[in-house]
């Protein structure tokens, strides 16, 4: 207390410090209420915007082989993807499951041994039994070809920006964009160019795992020993010497990692381009999800989470691996034998898997899920429509009833206080490219939404964070679950959100809050563990509780991190509530579910994807400076 | 051959290295006479090496000898223009080495100069054998050849029998004897030491200096070998550059520069060495004064004074003190005594 007066006193004169925010929102307020209702922007289905990009789909699909653009380029690409997807799903329905069962197993003992090996034998057999062998195959075919495409054409930009500071600093800020981009926001635009199926869904898949190929690759390069690179270059090695003898090899390791990362981004994208008709277990969890019958998805998403889960252990397995381990005789010969085995039982054993062996528990899983639904419901309902009363619908018809510049305004003075003129700028420059697109009613209910998923992950992983810094048993068991959830792909979370609420505005919300929280709970434990061992020592020795410990020293050293943690989890909510558009989220996901579906509201949904990727880049600029800028009492005191 | 003798086997002529955009810039104008922190503050640009000139005899070992930022590193970088230095001329064996295209300069780095790096830039996914071949290896030497020279020069080092090993698996100061085999693989004429025991602990810093004096006697390359500790380029160095701020303040032998430091700087530096260990009698010799006894012991002039000290308890009479066979002065058990007191100023050095 008694500080506080001795430093307030020579400055009487002068306004405290949150006198000038008070002031501002004061004025915001008052704004509000005056003119409450009057600068709306209500949402106008037959837009000029969306007629405009509807008419525009209709010509090129009328003149898809006239011009040249077309002609010679872009049908092009289509052909030459379609045939390398046609080839990868051919060979592997050529080995049927014996053959892809042992190679596949040899491959895993290659890269991990005996453990994967069976991993990957289990997990194959998996998709017979769950009665999805066909469609697993085609999205395996589909994400091997979008994984290829991805590494082909991302490590060697990785390799060259690695390399370049100049190339690192054009490319970054792509990437960024890239990976704020919702899932969906890339289908539109495909379909437009690529037409829809397999070819439209593996360059869409590609394209949204491109950047961790590029970024993982790029970093592996330029964490290279720097003295063995020029001890190379010492003794006189070339450019091109230096790179395959020296760089590419030390950079192994983590390229293995971007090449795991690809993977899992594929694995996620590759059910949603089933929207764009692409084949595969996507048509069976979008099936599912547009009818809200749990019992049709679960089975595919188990099927993509088995993929995801093998995948992932085979490729950390081989990232793990020391810098100059080979492979042993006997783990060649055993992996080879397991090869060998599935490809002799080829024609022994039919191809297609075996009807018998399947379990079809459709029925039972939708008996389950009507169980759930019946004897929770008391208790879901509650949940339900407490929030939505309480939190969610004052929130939105504040947004809506506000008029637009008044929105705008309040966006920039937040962004321009928390992450400074520039990022300011952008947001204001998104909020009003929203406007003009016609979408400004369903972005403000859809920013409703991402606000109270992004409120409550952040509170949960707040409190799972901390706990799990200060307590290291529970962190043990916290680990494992944060990793599971991580390999997992995004829509994966709407099943348990879909069998508990239904499709309403909730399921998306709490589907984005599961999907959100593990990366928030795990940068928030690494930022407090990553406070110096000394300091929190010489807070120890100076006679502090645990709390003072936690609140003066943790938390204000692990800032950074934890404001890295608001705006991944503002970014991933808004991912996830796009995607809740297929389960009654309603607002801009569900104009652009409705896109895909509907021939004529192809234009709606365009722009509505187009909507989401502006309002993503919008919530990222005002949160992303806010990890970057000093702390501001940093920089009053310099 | 240049105009430079082929008595030199490195010769170094005005060289400058300035960090930074405007670096040209700086050197035309007289900023380049600034402090580095004035320069930096007013330019942004960084002088690392300011103005160097020196030879290196064939056959020498030439330390430079610095703290850390006095630019040393980037100096012995530029030798090879693993730095490109901003002006200056290097010829290396008669050859301008800053004249020398892309392809010239690789040749040179691959059969002339090779370098010892202080964290080793060893490969780890390559056992210790590919490591020493790595440099025959990109001169496009066949398998069996190059291995062949590998095994050689490994037990040259020491290293017999770790071939199949990989550098992880080495202990710190075998790991620089893979470096140190990996330079002398190429047969170069000059090698290049940078701070390369600095990482390892004191004992097997020692055992380290101790192999690169063996090296040096068995296969007598030119050595530029740099460094922070004094006591090393004591030990190593025939001719030793004191280097501050990017300019070298002092050249000259271990003795030249303990017995007389060119300033202030020098002489804070050397303070702690035992003087005794370095000196010779030439420095603490006087003429013998009228009536002194002159049958006493006889000892070279080069004799360091340690040495002496036995040569003196075993006789009273003043120690005769000889250079080329003619009497250049006396020493008695009080001149030594006093020296070994420190009371002695070294100004009788500059005499």
């Amino acid at each position: 207390m008694s500080s506080t007066t001795a430093v307030g006193a020579p400055s009487r004169l002068r306004l405290p410090r949150w006198a000038a925010p008070a002031g501002v929102a004061a004025l915001i307020v008052v704004a509000y209420l005056v003119f409450r209702g009057t600068g709306t922007l209500p949402h106008d289905k037959e837009a000029p915007q969306f007629l405009a990009v509807t008419e525009l789909r209709e010509w090129i699909d009328e003149h898809r082989n006239e011009s040249p653009l077309f002609l010679y380029f872009l049908n092009y690409i289509r052909l030459f993807v379609g045939s390398l997807y046609d080839l990868f799903s051919g060979a592997l329905t050529a080995l049927g499951w014996p053959g892809l069962t042992g190679v596949l197993g040899g491959l895993a003992w290659l890269a991990g041994g005996w453990r994967i090996a069976l991993l990957a034998v289990a997990g194959v057999s998996a998709f017979g039994v769950l009665g999805l062998w066909q469609s697993s195959v085609e999205t395996l075919a589909l994400v091997a070809v979008a994984v290829l495409l991805s590494l082909a054409i991302g490590v060697p930009i990785g390799v060259w920006a690695g390399r370049s500071a100049r190339v690192r600093r054009a490319v970054t800020p792509v990437l960024d964009v890239m990976q704020i981009m919702p899932t969906f926001a890339y289908l539109a635009p495909l379909a437009l160019f690529f037409h829809i199926g397999a070819p439209a869904g593996a360059i869409a898949t590609m394209i949204y795992a491109i950047p961790p190929a590029i970024r993982i690759t790029a970093l592996a390069v330029s964490e290279v020993s720097p003295t063995a690179v020029e001890a190379s270059g010492s003794l006189g090695a070339t450019g091109r010497q230096t790179l395959f003898k020296v760089v590419l090899p030390l950079a192994r390791p983590t390229i293995a990692l971007a090449v795991n990362q690809t993977i899992m981004m594929a694995l996620s994208m590759v059910v949603i381009a089933n929207l764009i008709a692409a084949p595969g277990l996507g048509g069976d969890i979008i099936r599912g999800l547009s009818r809200a019958q749990v019992g049709i998805m679960l089975p595919a998403g188990v099927a993509v989470v088995v993929m995801a889960i093998v995948l992932d252990r085979m490729t950390t397995a081989l990232a793990r691996r020391g810098p100059h381990a080979r492979p042993r005789r006997l783990d060649l010969a055993a992996a080879g034998a397991l090869a060998a085995a599935g490809l002799a039982l080829i024609p022994v054993l039919p191809r297609a898997w075996p009807e018998g062996w399947t379990l079809n528990v459709t029925a039972e899983i939708n008996a389950v899920v009507r169980w759930a639904e019946t004897s929770w419901y008391p208790v879901t309902t509650f949940v339900k429509d407490q929030t939505s009363v309480l939190l969610l619908n004052p929130l939105e018809s504040l947004l809506t009833s506000a008029p637009w510049w008044l929105v705008a305004l309040t966006v920039l003075a937040v962004a321009w206080r928390v992450s400074g003129p520039r990022a300011a700028l952008t947001a204001l420059g998104c909020l009003l490219a929203i406007a003009l697109l016609g979408t400004w009613e369903h972005a403000m209910q859809t920013m409703t939404t991402v606000a109270l998923a992004v409120l409550i992950t952040l509170m949960i992983g707040l409190l799972l964070g901390v706990a799990a810094a200060r307590s290291p048993r529970y962190s043990a068991v916290q680990r494992p679950l944060l990793d599971a959830a991580q390999t997992m792909p995004a829509f994966v979370y709407l099943l348990p959100a879909l069998a508990l609420f239904e499709t309403t505005r909730f399921t998306a919300i709490f589907a984005s809050i599961i999907y959100a929280v593990p990366p928030v709970v795990r940068l928030v434990e690494d930022g407090i563990k990553a406070v110096p061992a000394e300091v929190v020592e010489a807070a120890v020795s100076a006679g502090s509780t645990p709390g003072q410990l936690l609140w003066k020293v943790q938390l204000p050293m692990a800032r950074r991190a934890i404001l890295l943690a608001a705006n991944q989890g503002i970014v991933m909510t808004l991912a996830m509530v796009v995607v809740g558009g297929l389960v009654g989220a309603g607002a801009l996901g569900y104009d652009v579910v409705v896109g895909f579906s509907q021939r004529t509201d192809f234009g709606l949904g365009f722009v509505a994807g187009v909507a989401t990727v502006l309002l993503g880049v919008m919530l990222d600029r005002i949160t992303q400076g806010a990890d970057r800028r000093p702390s501001p009492h940093r920089r009053k005191s310099t | 051959m240049g105009d430079s003798p082929d008595s030199a086997a490195i010769s170094v002529r005005g060289l400058w290295k300035i960090f930074g955009s405007r670096a040209r810039k700086v050197l035309d104008s007289e900023d380049r006479h600034l402090e580095p922190a004035a320069l930096r503050e007013k330019t942004g640009c960084t002088a690392a090496v300011r103005d160097v000139s020196f030879e290196v005899r064939p056959g020498e070992v030439f330390v430079v000898m610095g703290l850390s930022g006095s630019g040393k590193s980037t100096l012995v970088r530029c030798l090879t223009r693993l730095i490109e230095p901003t002006a200056g001329t290097i010829t290396i064996g008669g050859e301008d080495v800053g004249r020398a295209s892309p392809a010239r300069l690789r040749e040179i780095r691959r059969h002339q100069v090779s370098m010892v790096f202080q964290h080793f830039g060893l490969l780890p996914h390559r056992k210790v054998v590919d490591n020493v071949a790595y440099g025959l290896e990109i001169q496009g030497t066949p398998k069996a050849d190059r291995h062949a020279r590998a095994g050689e020069i490994l037990s040259l080092v020491g290293l017999d029998g770790y071939a199949d090993a990989y550098p992880d698996q080495l202990s710190g100061g075998m790991q620089q004897r893979v470096g140190l085999a990996r330079a002398l693989a190429v047969d170069p004429q000059v090698m290049l030491f940078d701070e390369p025991f600095s990482a390892l602990d004191p004992l097997i810093r020692r055992d380290m200096q101790a192999e690169v004096v063996r090296l040096h006697r068995e296969v007598g390359k030119t050595m530029v070998f740099i460094t922070h500790d004094l006591s090393e380029a004591l030990k190593l160095g025939e001719r030793i550059a004191i280097m501050r701020a990017g300019s070298i303040v002092q050249l000259g032998t271990a003795e030249e520069l303990v017995g007389a430091p060119a300033d202030d700087y020098v002489a804070d530096f050397v303070r702690d060495v035992p003087r005794s260990h370095v000196l010779t009698l030439r420095w603490i010799m006087r003429s013998p004064e009228p009536g002194e006894a002159l049958d006493g012991p006889e000892l070279p002039a080069t004799t360091l004074v340690k040495d002496a000290i036995g040569v003196a308890s075993a006789s009273a009479r003043p120690i005769r003190v000889v250079d080329g066979g003619e009497l250049a002065g006396v020493v008695d058990r009080v001149d030594l005594l006093t020296f070994l007191s420190g009371q002695d100023t070294p100004a009788k050095a500059g005499a």
